[in-house]
């Protein structure tokens, strides 16, 4: 997927008032099945396997035995004890690594990351375009699961707060189905639209916003954390930090004028110039024309409404501690 | 591709225009292509002096901030407050109203050794 195929802002916009379609093949795709999967997956994952009901997903993380980020990730129940299980594209081997190692007897896990091709059709207009180029074939609901009859796989799930669907397909017949999306009317977007769409949702990217050193709790993902589930890797940590709180927090960060684009690795330093942290993402954010920015941020400085500056060459842009998502998209039908 | 054949171009993608000892500078058409979406625009400080290669101003896009260099030496003299309140006009009209900064020129020979319309089409095609 390149940066952008026209322009970044026209695709970020093409996704938020009709339809865009990303090319997401380099993520990866793991099928984990067998007798115990279930338990297995809720002691390896921090949400709750057990809830999750046939033809749903759920998004989870998995974590080292600090209860930092390994990778954050989406599993979805396809059979009593069968899922599939979609991953960052950088983090395939590691997590693959990472899963095989904690094994159990009976359950199987296997990596189909090279045969499938995916892609991320979003925007308000993604149901008609799949209405389009599968006539006949249901779209799931909300964070579900289909087969279509042609063997793709169907997820109404996304990376951009639209409406939208993820569909995966034999890797021979990605290209093909590319072109039927576009022929429908969905605008190809890349990577810098994705980026900038995900960033307006507050949505962590992996790597960046989440770390080995950096707890789901410390990134306000608590929503995504059942302490009161099973055992888990990483549970004794994250429960004391539900419990005493955290020295950090990932906070989302608003410039309160206009000022130069924000971007990742900026320092971030209160009124008076002490240093606080640095920004993990950042963007000038196209549906708000302002800069916005997630950081890690002592718990004293992520109260919302707390005043900061953001340094950006040397020059220090007002910013305020804001409530995410940072942008709301028109409500899904 | 828009190269107006009287101006002076460097192999970094800024564009010179000399009247008198004043040589006003902006980005090609070329670079507003390849940044797309210009969203910001930061002017140099007027009378400062600057040096052939100098970072002098900074245009950025949503996904990166891309150094604007000085084509040749000279001191600051005025900076184009129209972009900074409309960095758009850097995409639409990077010849004419999207310029950036004026330079009063050290040594008006120095534009000589930039690049001639042709020369800079040869390394952009």
């Amino acid at each position: 997927m390149p940066v952008q195929y026209t322009s970044i802002m026209d695709e970020h916009a093409a996704v938020r008032g009709k339809a865009g379609v990303f090319d997401i093949s380099h993520m990866g795709q793991f099928l984990v099945s067998g007798e115990g999967a279930t338990a297995w997956l809720n002691r390896m994952l921090t949400n709750d396997v057990a809830k999750l009901g046939h033809g749903q997903g759920q998004y989870s993380l998995m974590l080292n035995e600090r209860g930092g980020v390994i990778d954050d990730l989406i599993l979805y129940r396809t059979g009593d004890e069968s899922f599939f299980v979609v991953v960052n594209a950088s983090m395939i081997d590691e997590d693959f690594a990472w899963l095989s190692k904690h094994l159990p007897q009976g359950v199987e896990l296997r990596d189909e990351s090279d045969q499938w091709a995916g892609l991320a059709v979003q925007g308000p207009e993604s149901a008609a375009a799949f209405a389009t180029v599968c006539p006949g074939e249901p779209l799931p609901p909300r964070n579900g699961i289909a087969k279509t009859s042609g063997g793709c796989v169907v997820c109404r799930t996304g990376y951009t707060g639209e409406d939208g669907f993820e569909f995966f397909a034999p890797a021979a017949e990605g290209g093909a189905w590319l072109k039927k999306f576009v022929a429908a009317g969905v605008k190809p977007c890349g990577l810098g639209a994705r980026d900038s769409l995900r960033l307006e949702m507050g949505y962590p990217l992996n790597g960046s916003d989440l770390s080995p050193e950096r707890s789901p709790i410390e990134a306000g993902l608590g929503f995504f954390v059942a302490l009161d589930k099973c055992d888990f890797t990483g549970r004794e940590t994250l429960a004391k930090q539900k419990a005493e709180g955290t020295e950090a927090k990932l906070v989302g960060l608003r410039y309160t004028d206009k000022g130069a684009p924000p971007r990742a690795h900026y320092g971030v330093f209160s009124p008076a110039g002490e240093a606080l942290g640095e920004l993990t993402s950042g963007i000038l954010s196209p549906s708000l024309g302002q800069g916005i920015g997630m950081a890690y941020l002592p718990a004293a400085w992520a109260k919302l409404g707390t005043e900061v500056t953001i340094d950006v060459r040397g020059r220090r842009f007002p910013a305020v501690v804001v409530k995410k998502p940072f942008y709301k998209p028109a409500p899904k039908a | 591709m828009n190269v107006p054949a009287d101006l002076r171009f460097t192999s970094s993608h800024e564009w010179v225009r000399l009247e008198g000892e004043i040589a006003t500078v902006g980005i090609s058409d070329h670079a507003q292509e390849e940044l797309t979406d210009v969203v910001f625009v930061e002017l140099p400080g007027i009378g400062r002096t600057v040096d052939a290669g100098d970072p002098t101003a900074v245009v950025e896009s949503v996904k990166a901030a891309s150094d604007i260099y000085a084509p040749i030496s000279g001191e600051v003299v005025e900076a184009n407050p129209a972009v900074e309140g409309d960095p758009s006009l850097v995409n639409s009209d990077p010849y004419g109203d999207g310029w950036i900064f004026k330079l009063r020129v050290k040594n008006t020979a120095d534009v000589d050794g930039l690049l001639t319309p042709e020369q800079y089409i040869a390394q952009i095609g």
